[in-house]
């Protein structure tokens, strides 16, 4: 669709600015992965309550927005289960790893000129592409 | 307070992710399919993204964050085995099911049992990194 580029842009204002006000507010980098990680291994507990309120607003939000404005929301995903388990665990695993995903890394990390941020997104971008690559032409299970 | 401006921000972050397409795993897949038929909408996400972020990290410089004592320190900036191996894994998964961790939270009201399987295996891969971590890095040191 021709408004798709503009719905990413005006989302994607939105999530810099959630971002803006998570740093310029509380101090803190608003990487997905890290705000859960911290909170499922226990490793940063000092701040679980922030990042507990942060999940409630991005778990309700949308589904409140959904609701309101009568969006039409659909994730496409998958229903093959070993795909969506196996995926989840590679993400789990490797966010953690390499300590940040595209929220961290990629917004937070690049727009600060992180080495680390930009070494990290070209390396999952990379693996992503490839992936989807071999998906869709060895086995075609998406479309 | 800062609970306040976490629940302001992820709650903004969430609705952007939704209205972006960050939580249609076609669109996703879509952007990663560069050698096929390529779909640029996330690159205006990115793109759109990265604006207030520079900004604010600009304005950071020699202030104070209003609710906390400073701001994130500067990261050592060494790119090492474990920011590789783990970024090339999450690129994978991020591949193979189009959901990164913000979108597969976003997406857990209106995602269905895709949404929470995907999420409870991402929280088990999360809760495990810790000691397969140790153990990667036992293993190389021998």
């Amino acid at each position: 669709m021709e408004t798709d580029w503009i719905m990413g842009l005006v989302g994607g204002l939105m999530i810099g600015l959630a971002a803006s006000l998570y740093l310029l507010g509380n101090g803190r980098i608003m990487g997905a992965s890290g705000i859960i990680g911290g909170l499922v291994d226990k490793s940063e507990w000092s701040s679980a309550t922030d990042r507990i309120v942060f999940l409630i607003g991005l778990i309700l939000a949308p589904s409140i927005y959904i609701f309101i404005f009568e969006f039409e929301a659909d994730t496409k995903a998958t229903t093959n289960v070993i795909i969506l388990i196996l995926a989840g665990l590679l993400v789990g695993f490797g966010t953690r790893l390499a300590n940040g995903c595209t929220s961290g890394h990629g917004v937070c990390g690049i727009s600060r000129l992180s080495i680390r941020g930009i070494a990290s997104t070209i390396f999952y971008i990379f693996a992503g592409v490839v992936t989807v690559a071999l998906l869709r032409n060895l086995w075609g299970a998406i479309q | 307070m800062r609970r306040l401006v976490a629940f302001c921000s992820g709650s903004l972050f969430g609705v952007g992710l939704l209205l972006s397409g960050m939580t249609d795993t076609s669109k996703v897949q879509g952007w990663l399919d560069f050698f096929g038929n390529w779909d640029p909408t996330l690159a205006f996400v990115m793109g759109g993204a990265m604006v207030p972020m520079f900004i604010a990290w600009r304005f950071t410089e020699g202030r104070k964050p209003i609710y906390a004592e400073k701001f994130p320190s500067r990261p050592q900036s060494n790119i090492d085995r474990d920011l590789i191996l783990g970024s090339v894994l999450f690129g994978v998964g991020w591949g193979l099911a189009g959901l990164c961790p913000g979108p597969a939270i976003a997406s857990l009201g209106f995602g269905g049992s895709q949404s929470a399987l995907f999420v409870l295996a991402m929280l088990l891969g999360m809760r495990l990194t810790p000691s397969i971590r140790l153990q990667i890095s036992s293993s190389s040191a021998t």
